[in-house]
Formats: structure tokens, sequence, C-alpha cells
């Protein structure tokens, strides 16, 4: 067959009237050839995921129709009707998704979840369809195959859900892989072993991959070709080396500056008292009292931080790893079996009723979410305004500080009117930034706060934060699972795991000469951190060797 | 497992318990069943002697503890009225309350269920609205009012058919109808909202990658994972089945349990009364055992969970 495995063809998804814009996708055309990665970047919005769900046919009920031509063997998939099209996809083009847990049905076995391609598809007997799937279970590299089989979606891990929806994709051999963001909700550690597997399934099966996400890292790791989107449109489309090292369009350029790289900044030395020492800290979550079987885990175990006055520590470790119940403990919304906090100077730890509210002032946290983070109901100046004046402002300095710190953070006053949903997600960030700063307090917790944010509005959040610690001199302790962020922003740097702090140090020492197994293991996880420091022209595949 | 279920019995019988306990304390505090049997005018040794047979001449610590051994033991006892076994009069009358109560469901799951099904799928629809708009009316019109507007229409009117009674298939239909609306509308609404949750989510568009057709996308994968809703709400309906058929039984005269109670509560025939609360609630424990159970069987993390 000549010409490419699957062509894009002027592809338009409009969105419905009252959106913010009139298309999701506008004028796409690209190509994929057999047994070729190429990768589809671009930010939240810029029409990635819709060009995937277009082309399978799975877009949301409520948007018309797409037009243009997605030719597939010869044939333009949306000129055919449901029934035709999706025996096509169902058979030759297969997809994965950004949730595994979510992506497979939680009351089916995750093996039946496999067969059910096979019984869609094939004539196999049962006895086959068995084998198969075990077979399948074993390529994708999951454990104990026979066993794992029987299990529910919610018995396994998300690397593990993750493997079980690349069985159901691999099952009849595809000719096409659309993978959509099918790493961005997993660990460093665990993304980094299914980059490998897809890489080696490309070889043995000779697929054609179509690779959407956000991160650039995880494209030098993997792409043969690499097509940038902003705002439904395609910016550049190009080689790896073309676009990594010698990109064409401006948005791209900006893109690239703002992928945050294992670059540790210099940790400062004129800090003041600690505003935070955590002693011993123990948390043991055990099984559910009555109804448990006793099984008990040690979230957070013996552990020890100190935070001083403009210090920023770095909590850094994967899914699990006890660092967001430290962070918890430390501020007491989940109480501590043992272990002593103690901040700016006075007990945190035993304080009980007004003395515990009027206490709580001086920590504050700033969560991931900031769509959930904000109450959709109260104007953004009242969020603000609400901490000062529960602890005692009146309230008209209250409403002076909520625009003061408004402008710190770089939104007009006129926002104090309005209402959350007005935002975008990097906007809202600010708000609960401002929100927590509006108590002054000593600490500021940030929990994985960049982590649901593109990378050009994670690196404005970051700045922000540096510049309002500049400013206010709190201590902040910024856990993230990702070292790369880390490095931009943390004084030292903690590694967690199992609830201990395997490792601690500034950054340029840690990221030289690694002591602990662990953190080095993190570390050569972290994707693409050979192609920013690699000269033009040499970046190579890590995966691959 | 077994301390879950353990936990469960103990629970069924505090709340019997307290159920029994309850009935106990209101029916002797409103008023004297001894003036509602015999009536006022009563002869006072005729009232002494009455009092004595029925043992209520005891002191109410003594009657309660009677009671309960009683009611414990199965002993229901004689009824005040006609002196017949008091499980005798219950026993004929329950299977009339079931059979209408069952038919009754079965409408209301079959029109109710797919109803709701439909309109989550034409969300926002002119079908949609006008499902919606029936499934309000359903819950929202007293059994009473539907069932006496029916008789007017089709035995009075248009002599269809029959108004009261039972004998014929023919009987079933008014009071089987007017007892599932209610069921029907509220099963039609949960049905469509936890439709509307599970259609969204991510394994229905994995189940459309993989090229699963549409109704067995609908019926496989996301019917088995709204059900846990639509299974509480027949629950907690099903348990209604007694207390519910009260006003239908009583407006179609129908010979079953409900129709007892009225009569039974009227006459202060006592030991009927304390009977049948025990009937009622036994029949919600029961409905709520069921459907804990049907929790496991329908949603794995619950199974394992225990």
């Amino acid at each position: 067959m000549t010409g490419p495995l699957l062509a894009i063809e002027d592809l338009n998804v409009r969105l419905p009237r009252g959106s913010d814009r009139s298309h999701a996708v506008e004028g796409l055309s690209l190509t994929l050839e057999k047994g070729e990665i190429l990768c589809i970047v671009g930010e939240s919005g810029s029409g990635k995921s819709m060009t995937a769900l277009a082309a399978m046919g799975l877009l949301p009920r409520n948007l018309p129709k797409p037009t243009g031509r997605v030719v597939f063997e010869g044939t333009d998939l949306l000129g055919l009707d449901e029934r035709r099209r999706s025996d096509i996809t169902g058979r030759r083009i297969a997809m994965i998704f950004q949730e595994p847990t979510a992506a497979l049905n939680p009351v089916y076995r995750v093996g039946e979840q496999v067969a059910e391609t096979f019984r869609l598809h094939t004539d196999l007997s049962a006895a086959e369809i068995r084998d198969r799937v075990v077979d399948l279970f074993r390529e994708v590299r999951l454990p104990n195959p026979e066993q794992i089989v029987h299990s529910y979606p919610h018995q396994l891990s998300g690397g593990q859900c993750q493997r079980v929806m690349i069985a159901t994709a691999l099952a009849l051999d595809p000719a096409v892989l659309i993978a959509d963001e099918p790493t961005t909700a997993l660990d460093v550690t665990t993304q980094a072993q299914i980059l490998r597997l897809m890489l080696e399934l490309r070889q043995r099966h000779g697929a054609g991959i179509v690779f959407i996400t956000h991160d650039f890292g995880v494209v030098a790791e993997i792409a043969d070709r690499v097509a940038v989107m902003q705002q439904g449109r395609l910016v550049e489309i190009g080689t790896r080396e073309e676009v990594l090292h010698a990109p064409k369009a401006d948005y791209t350029r900006r893109l690239l500056a703002a992928v945050p790289t294992l670059d540790p900044r210099i940790s400062r030395t004129d800090l003041g008292k600690p505003v935070l020492l955590a002693r011993k800290i123990v948390k043991t979550f055990s099984g559910n009292g009555l109804f448990g079987r006793g099984r008990s885990v040690k979230a957070v175990d013996a552990v020890d931080v100190t935070i001083r006055q403009g210090e920023t520590i770095g909590l850094v470790g994967e899914s699990g790893s006890g660092k967001s119940t430290l962070a918890q403990c430390v501020i007491r919304l989940v109480e501590p079996d043992n272990g002593e906090v103690i901040i700016s100077g006075g007990a945190f730890t035993g304080l009980r009723g007004s003395a515990l509210r009027d206490a709580r002032r001086r920590v504050q946290i700033v969560f991931q979410d900031p769509y959930t983070a904000l109450d959709p109901r109260q104007k953004i100046g009242a969020a603000i305004a609400e901490g000062p004046r529960v602890h005692g402002v009146s309230a008209g300095e209250a409403m002076q500080r909520a625009f003061d710190l408004l402008d710190a953070v770089g939104l007009d006053r006129a926002s104090a009117d309005r209402f959350p949903h007005e935002f975008s997600g990097g906007q809202r960030q600010r708000i609960c930034i401002a929100r927590a700063l509006a108590v002054e307090p000593d600490l500021l917790i940030a929990d994985e706060s960049v982590s649901a944010l593109d990378v050009s509005i994670q690196a404005q959040i970051l700045d922000l934060l540096a510049d309002m610690q500049r400013r206010l001199g709190f201590g902040m302790l910024f856990i993230t699972h990702d070292l790369r962020v880390a490095s931009r922003i943390c004084d030292r740097i903690a590694v967690m795991r199992a609830g201990r702090i395997v490792e601690e140090g500034e950054p340029a020492t840690l990221f030289d000469n690694p002591q602990d197994p662990y953190t080095r293991e993190l570390l050569a996880a972290v994707p693409g951190r050979d192609w920013q420091t690699a000269p033009p022209g040499q970046t190579k595949a890590r995966a691959e060797s | 497992m077994t301390r879950f279920w353990l936990v469960k019995i103990v629970r069924t019988l505090l709340t019997l318990w307290f159920v029994l306990t309850f009935a106990f304390i209101v029916l002797r505090t409103s008023g004297d069943p001894v003036v509602a049997l015999l009536g006022a005018d009563a002869r006072p040794d005729e009232v002494a002697q009455f009092r004595s047979q029925w043992g209520l001449d005891r002191p109410l610590y003594e009657q309660y503890a009677r009671y309960i051994a009683q009611m414990a033991t199965g002993q229901f006892g004689i009824s005040y009225r006609d002196g017949r076994q008091v499980i005798d009069i219950i026993a004929e009358r329950v299977p009339w309350t079931l059979l209408l109560g069952l038919v009754a469901y079965l409408i209301a799951a079959l029109v109710g269920i797919p109803a709701g099904i439909l309109a989550a799928l034409k969300r926002g629809s002119t079908l949609d609205r006008l499902i919606m708009t029936f499934a309000v009316f359903g819950f929202a019109l007293p059994n009473f009012f539907l069932g006496i507007l029916m008789i007017l229409l089709f035995s009075l009117t248009l002599q269809w058919l029959p108004s009261s009674g039972t004998g014929t298939i023919w009987h079933f239909l008014m009071p089987a109808i007017t007892l599932g609306t209610f069921t029907a509308g509220t099963l039609a609404r949960f049905t469509r909202s936890a439709m509307l949750e599970v259609l969204d989510r991510l394994y229905m568009r994995a189940a459309a990658a993989k090229g699963v057709p549409h109704w067995k996308r609908i019926l496989l994968h996301a019917l088995p994972n709204a059900a846990i809703p639509i299974v509480t709400i027949i629950g907690l309906n099903l348990g209604q089945l007694i207390a519910g058929a009260i006003v239908v039984e009583t407006v179609f005269a129908w010979p079953g349990v409900g129709r007892l109670l009225v009569t039974a509560v009227s006459s202060r025939d006592l030991a009927v009364v304390q009977a049948l609360v025990l009937v009622i609630a036994a029949t919600m424990v029961v409905a709520n055992l069921l459907v804990d159970l049907l929790y496991g069987l329908l949603d794995p993390r619950i199974r394992v969970a225990r």
C-alpha cells in the first residue's frame, strides 16, 4: 500500500455556540506512517485530544459532526456510519487514555474487559481467548498474569491499569495506536517503564503510534516526529531534532523555554529563624476499625523537617510516599500519632479550640486543583478577605488587603467582584495563593500546587511564589512529584519514600551525587533529561538504548 | 465477612425492638382499648372482666415484658374483637398485599427504568422533558387522589373496570397502577440521573473505542454501574410495600394487610396492631438487608471491602 497509514486532512471540530472560541480543531492536516511515533504536543485547550476523539468517532454528543477527512487504509472514517466506523476502529485503531483507572469498567474483572475485544471482533473460543489474554498480560509485563486476569480494576495500581489498557489496545494487533496522555497520571518511574514498553511494542508490532502529550520531556524520549498545536491549529510539524533543537514557530520556542529543567538553583544562605520545626512525626493509617482486617500502613514514619524564614524545602516522592500526609500533619488537617510541630517558636501540636484557630493563621496551604479549591458561589474578593476577617481584621482593611494581594499576584482589582468560574486554571491558582497569603502566614505549604497547570503557566506560578516569598519572607514547604519543578524553586530537597525521608540535601549536590538508590532511580526516570543538556543532533531516545 | 453480617443482624434486632417498644407506648397512651371495644356505656363488671381476661389490669412493665416475650417467640395472641388467632388473620391477608405489591413493582420497574434510561440518552430533548414531566406527576400525585380519579373515569364513567374488590385479573389493574405510579416516577428520575453520571465516564468512551455496539454499551457497561442508586430506591420503596398499600387498599377495598391495619387501629385491636407493626417493620428491615446484599453483588469494590 502506498501513502501514509493514517491521514488527517483539513479536520475541523466546531464548538457549541457560547464557547470561548468557534473551533476546538481548525484546518488540521497531518499524517502518520507505519511504525512511526508521532507526538502531538500542546497545552490544555490546544485541541490535541479532540483531534484523537474526532478521528475515533468518540466526540462528545453535544458537539456537531466534524468536517474534513480522516483517511485510514484508503477509507474516510468520517464518511462512515457509526456501526461501520466502530467496526474498523475497534479492530484496527486502538486508543488508550490518560486516566487508566477510570478507563476500566469497575464492575468487571480486567481479564473479561480484554476478552470482550476478542469476543466482539473474532470467532475464538472462550478457552482460546483466555490464553490470548494471559499472553497479552505477559507481554505488557503484568505480574502473575494467570492471577491478575481475575482482579478488579480497583485492586490494581495506576501503572498496572495502564498496562491492562495497553493489553486491550494490542489485542487485535492494531495498525494504529492512539495514546492520549497515557503517562500523565502516573509516577515518573512508572512513566519511564510505560514509555519503554511503548517503544518495544512499536518495534514488535510495527504499529503507528499517535502519542498525545503536554510534556516535552516525554517527546524527547519517544517521538520520531512532533506536531505542535495551539488553540486548535497546527503550529508546526517536523522531526524530533527539528522541533526540539531548531523550532520554527515562536510559540514552540516559548513552550520549550518554559519546560522545567533539572538545573538546580543556588541555595540561599541569608535565611532567618526557623518557622517550622517538625520532630519525629508519625502517622499510621489502619484498616477501617470494625470491618477492616487490622491492616495498618505507616504513612509517615518518624520524619523531621526544619524550614527557616524565606527558605523553600521541596518534598519529593511518588504517590503513596507520605508527602501529602506529612504536610497535613504539619497543618493538623490530620492529627499525627506522635511527634511535635513547632511553628514560629510556638508549639502547634497539642493546641485546642481558639488557641488552635489563632495559630492556624501562621500556616496556610495551596492545593493542587485550583478548580475545586475555591467556593464557586463566593466572589474572589470575599474569598481572599475571609481569612483576615476571621482573624479579627476589620472589613475595610481586609478588603484593602485583598486588593493589594490581587495586584501582587498579577490580577486586576476588578477581579474582586467576580466569581471563580470566570477565571482560567492559572488565574485561579493565583487567587488561591493570594487567599493563603492574606492572613500573612509564616509558613506556606504548596501541595502539588503547579501539577495541574500547563508548563508556561507552571513557570509563571513558580516565579510568583518565589517573588512573593522574597517580599514577605515566609518559609515554604513545596510538595511535588516532579524533580524538575523542585529543582527550580527549592533551597533544599527531601526525597520521601514509604513514609521516610531517604535523602535530603541542596539540589546541586543531590542531583550530582545522589546517595540513595531511590533518588538515583527517580533522577534516571525524569523524562527527557538528556535532551536539554545534549547539543543538537545528539538527542537519542534513552528508552531505546 | 462474618463480622459484617453479625453487626447487621444485631442492628436488625435492635431496630425491631425499638419499633415494638414504640408501638407499645403509643398504643397504651392513645386511649383505652376496653372503652373502644366495649363502648363508653359498658357495665363496670364487664370492663373489669375484660381487663383481667386480656391482662390489661397488670402493671405496665409486666404487660411490656409479656408482650416482648410473646413477640420474640412468635405468639401474636388472639384478636380482642373476634377471638381468632392473630397469626391466622394476618396470614390470610398477606398474600393479597404481596401480590398487589409485586404487580405494582413490576409495572413500576418496567416503565420507570427504561423511561429513565431513555431520558438520560436523550438528555435535553423534548422526549426527556416529556418523561420527566410524567415522572414528577407520578410521585407528586397522592395515591388516594389518583385512585379515586381512576375509579371515576374507568368504573363510573366508562364502566370498563371494576371499582373495588377482587376476583378477576381486571380487579388488579387499577390498584396496581395506582400503587406503582409513585414508584415508577421515582425510579425514572433516579435512573436518569444515575445513567447521566455514568454515561460520561471514561470507561464508556473506552468501550466505544473497543467497538462495543451502542446498546451493548448502555446495557452491559453503563447500567451495571448505574444500578447502585436504582437498587437503593427500589429497596426503600419495597420496604414501604405494606405501609404504602394502606391508602390504596382502602380506596379499592382490597382485602390486604393495609386495610386490616386501618380497621384494627380504629377498633383498638391491640394484638393485631402490634403484630402488624412488627410485620411492617420486618419488611422494611428485610428490604434493607436485601439491598445491602445486592450492593455487594453489584459492586466488587464493596464486596472486597467486606
